[in-house]
């Protein structure tokens, strides 16, 4: 480490040594760069399993456009939208297709007392072309009343619990007072705001939300035909349905709704904070170790500046600590939040997943953050007179 | 060339205000190359200050201090840095890096001349070390030093990048009467043999002995100026 950090910086490594002269001091600061990162690696996680959520609720469906309420933020909320519109979108040339779609939110008690907040996905069982593909095969079978496809990875349902049932031998449960039976299965899992998933056509939607009504679904689904230009065809569309609508491609409502989620719902935003408390941890313990060590060092420093080095040498000596801690502190920190993703996900059913730039993003903002700690601590420098050495 | 340290007029004060104190007054002094000087004088009499202020670690305030032929009043602080890399100095107490063998701390006078690979100032700081009689002790950190071998190892910190002046500040008071003879013998040999200009802080009589040139401060006037019994030799 010692030649390493030599060849690096073309000096001796005054910095490595220093840290490492006092053991237990470069332990508590390695242990305190470890604990920030760990901090603001599970803020992250969390701020990413939501991410994750967004991505997971959009799953039952697919389409080219979405075409929401102008206050809807998410697939869940919002205004509802005219079905009658979506006849005006199918008479623009270049639209291959449409269909309403409907999504509400219930909750299911199990037999076993235990109860899971279910998405509800209504969907016309003829318009399997806008199911997601782990839904597509099973859609065709919603034809008959009081059939679902039920999710089968909702969270409080232990694995296993549920029997093996399809079409042949469906799962009988109720659910919003209606007796319902599940024909097939598809895997979403949970999310931030409900347990799991389930689709049904938009008939037996209706039964399950009977304040709800045919003719206002909760978004339209459009596809475009191919070959033809899909902003042009919606603009055209756009120009068609009128104002107080939103016409996004799927991915772009997926990014916007994965946005709204970080950025404004109290729960990104307290996630999103601890991503700042984490930094904020590891500049406070990374400034207060240099900062005691230039002040245990004042004549060692001043020495030095007898001696004739200039300002830019102890900056990279104080620099070169502060980037010591963030490696040192990164690996473990590392280490330790990967092991508690997997606890987390496990336990919450949540994607907490370690994305690859991640790893990168927070090594930088561990180098960041002590390189200010640094800047910061390099003030007490000033005190290193070496006039006061005599 | 001209001698390495001219001092003319030179005064200094500290504080401000009322509490503003002399503590220089007037001094004119040259001393000259490979010369050993000693200064000596009671507490208090300016004999620091006025190696401070030869030293670049002082900014001179009135009068004029020619230093290698450089005037030092109104230096700029980078020139004032690389001038005192011209120097060697030698203080009171040792100011070794504990985190740094004796080696490395050697090295370091050599680092920021710059000169030589890692090896090649490896070697100098052991061939330094070697002449001050702590051969064996290179490896060793300053906490497994005595106080006369930090001393010593200070002291070849301040010899090893060849100083065209050294400046020392009671450098014999952590050392036994061997040490302390063997390096002002070690600095008069360097003051022979390159030319190097010893200016000397000590009240140790033994040092007296072989000092060229012996003058006294008191109250911040020079009032003595003879020479020494090494003049003789």
């Amino acid at each position: 480490m010692t030649r390493l950090l030599a060849a690096l910086f073309g000096r001796l490594p005054i910095g490595w040594l220093q840290l490492g002269h006092n053991r237990m001091r470069m332990a508590a600061a390695v242990v305190g760069v470890a604990f920030a990162n760990v901090l603001v690696m599970m803020q992250l996680g969390i701020l990413g399993a939501i991410g994750g959520t967004v991505d997971r609720s959009y799953a039952p469906v697919r389409a080219d456009i979405l075409v929401s309420a102008s206050d809807a933020s998410t697939l869940s909320d919002g205004s509802p939208v005219a079905r009658a519109l979506m006849y005006r979108a199918l008479a623009v040339p270049g639209v291959a297709g449409a269909a309403p779609l409907y999504v509400g939110r219930a909750d299911w008690t199990r037999p076993d007392g235990t109860t899971a907040v279910l998405h509800v996905y209504g969907l016309l069982p003829e318009a399997a072309g806008f199911a997601g593909p782990a839904a597509a095969a099973g859609l065709p079978l919603l034809t008959r009343a009081d059939t679902v496809l039920l999710d089968r990875r909702i969270r409080s349902v232990r694995p296993g619990s549920l029997p093996n049932f399809d079409a042949r031998a469906p799962l009988e449960f109720e659910l919003q007072g209606l007796r319902l039976s599940a024909v097939g299965s598809f895997e979403v899992g949970g999310g931030i705001t409900a347990d799991g998933a389930l689709i049904a056509s938009d008939q037996t939607f209706l039964r399950l939300f009977p304040r709800r009504i045919a003719g206002a679904p909760s978004h339209l689904l459009i596809d475009i035909a191919p070959g033809v230009d899909p902003a042009a065809v919606a603009a055209q569309v756009a120009a068609v349905l009128g104002r107080g609508l939103q016409l996004r491609p799927m991915a772009e409502a997926m990014a916007a709704d994965r946005h709204y989620q970080i950025t404004q719902r109290p729960v990104g935003v307290v996630f999103g904070f601890g991503v700042f408390i984490g930094l904020l941890v590891g500049l406070v313990i990374v400034y207060q170790v240099l900062s005691t060590d230039v002040a245990d060092h004042l004549r060692e420093y001043a020495t030095f500046k007898a001696m004739g080095y200039p300002p830019r040498f102890f900056l990279s000596v104080i620099f070169e600590e502060a980037l010591v801690l963030a490696v040192a502190g990164f690996v473990p920190g590392m280490a330790l939040a990967t092991l508690l993703y997997q606890i987390l996900e496990r336990a919450s059913g949540l994607p907490v997943v370690m994305t690859p730039e991640r790893p990168v993003l927070v090594f930088l903002g561990t180098v960041l953050a002590c390189t200010i700690s640094g800047a910061l601590a390099t003030r007490r420098l000033a005190a290193a007179d070496p006039a006061d050495l005599y | 060339m001209g001698d390495p340290i001219v001092i003319s007029g030179l005064s200094h004060w500290f504080g401000a205000g009322e509490a503003r104190k002399q503590a220089l007054f007037d001094i004119d002094l040259r001393v000259a190359r490979g010369s050993l000087t000693v200064l000596m004088g009671p507490s208090g009499s300016g004999k620091t200050t006025l190696l401070t202020l030869i030293g670049c670690l002082r900014d001179v305030q009135a009068g004029s201090v020619r230093l290698l032929g450089t005037e030092l009043h109104g230096l700029a602080p980078p020139a004032q840095v690389r001038m005192r890399r011209r120097l060697g100095f030698i203080f009171q107490g040792h100011n070794l890096h504990e985190a740094l063998s004796a080696r490395q701390n050697v090295r370091m006078a050599l680092g920021v001349q710059g000169r030589g690979d890692p090896r090649a100032q490896d070697r100098a700081a052991e061939h330094m070390l070697g002449l001050l009689g702590l051969a064996e002790r290179v490896a060793y950190l300053p906490a497994n030093l005595s106080g006369g071998q930090k001393q010593r190892v200070a002291i070849a910190r301040a010899l090893v990048a060849n100083p065209e002046v050294v400046l020392a500040d009671e450098p014999t008071a952590a050392l036994d009467l061997d040490s302390g003879l063997n390096m002002v013998r070690l600095l008069r040999r360097l003051g022979r043999a390159r030319g190097t200009t010893s200016v000397m802080v000590t009240h140790d009589p033994r040092i007296l002995d072989l000092a060229d040139r012996i003058l006294t401060l008191e109250d911040g006037r020079l009032v003595g100026d003879r020479p020494g019994k090494g003049a003789e030799i």
